[in-house]
């Protein structure tokens, strides 16, 4: 299935901004976070086609995952 | 008879007032400057600080502005120019809180750190800037930490709050006493060259659902650290936001989360569904 991601802040760092990727069924976030080698403490804000999603939720076919670092400086 | 109103009406200049003729009516009448400000701006008149705002804010707005109560909480990089910004608009009451003082390391970023307010609590220092900007507004301040204990007493009355936090347990605190609060919180955090922005409203929850999944005390800032150019920038989006809020105007940042990328010039705005 294909699932486009796109990385903010300094998760595209080597890495990319945007991107369709090509991933076997039953994909959780957390598969897609070790494949592009992320830390799993930096994909601190995980939205899953806009909607709030964790590490353990399971994308599916079109979804559109959106990735970002913690922020938390003033 | 010799009212503070025909004093003013006599006064006027155009439909505005002076700050020299505000005060002397202060002294004249033995009432608070924030007072004749309140019966300016009743008047149909415009303190001449706010002469600019005009087309922005009318002098109806100008009033509620002026009756109403922020916190902001943290004063140090966003907050010291949130503050800044909130007394030049003319909020009458701020109340402020920060538990620290100024460092040396402040100094890169922080409006209120200056080599004269070094070892100096923000909150005391930000009391003193907002004197020499506007007296019509009211500092409340506190030098503490925010609690889900005592948030709720040291923002009583508070309408909205600004986040200028700094870290992320603290502000999943801040967002906690909001909702005990029943009050808007305008979310803002820096790091590097990046910053991100939220408004939520009582029963969102937002910044609660984003870092659910998050434990840590700290962010990337720990590693990037915040350069000079964030803080004003997130600021000033974080006091417009309160301002809209406030008087009701325009589109808040609700169920949205502005991604402020500085290195690509980048603003993304992504939507958030329930």
């Amino acid at each position: 299935m294909h699932i486009t991601v796109k990385l903010f802040a300094t998760l595209r760092r080597g890495r990319f901004d945007r991107e369709i990727l090509d991933c076997p069924g039953s994909t959780k976030v957390l598969d897609i976070v070790t494949r592009l080698a992320i830390p799993e403490k930096q994909a601190a804000i995980i939205f899953i086609n806009s909607r709030h999603g964790g590490l353990d939720t399971e994308l599916h076919e079109g979804d559109t995952l959106a990735l970002f670092p913690p922020v938390g400086g003033g | 008879m010799d009212t503070l109103a025909s004093f003013l009406r006599a006064h006027s200049r155009g439909g505005c007032i002076p700050l020299a003729i505000q005060k002397g009516a202060a002294n004249r009448f033995r009432c608070a400057f924030a007072r004749v400000e309140e019966e300016i701006l009743k008047l149909g008149l415009m303190p001449e600080r706010y002469l600019r705002n005009r087309q922005t804010i009318t002098t109806e707005n100008q009033l509620r502005l002026l009756q109403s109560h922020v916190a902001v909480i943290g004063c140090g990089g966003i907050g010291g120019y949130v503050i800044e910004e909130l007394a030049r608009t003319g909020i009458g009451t701020l109340t402020l809180i920060d538990p620290d003082t100024f460092e040396e390391h402040n100094l890169n970023r922080q409006l209120l750190a200056t080599l004269e307010s070094i070892h100096e609590p923000k909150v005391a220092a930000a009391e003193r800037r907002v004197a020499a900007i506007n007296p019509a507004v009211t500092v409340i301040a506190h030098q503490c930490a925010l609690s889900r204990e005592n948030g709720p007493d040291l923002m009583d009355g508070a309408q909205v709050a600004v986040d200028g936090l700094d870290g992320i347990p603290s502000r999943m605190v801040l967002a906690e006493v909001c909702e005990a609060l029943d009050i808007p919180l305008v979310h803002g955090s820096i790091a590097g060259w990046y910053g991100q922005l939220t408004t939520q409203y009582p029963g969102d929850r937002t910044l609660q659902k984003m870092f659910s999944g998050y434990s840590s005390e700290t962010g990337i800032e720990e590693t990037l650290g915040n350069p000079s150019f964030l803080p004003p920038l997130v600021a000033s989006m974080e006091a417009a936001e309160t301002v809209k809020v406030l008087l009701g105007e325009g589109t808040p940042l609700r169920c949205r989360l502005l991604s402020v990328n500085l290195l690509d010039m980048e603003f993304a705005d992504i939507p958030i569904k329930e």
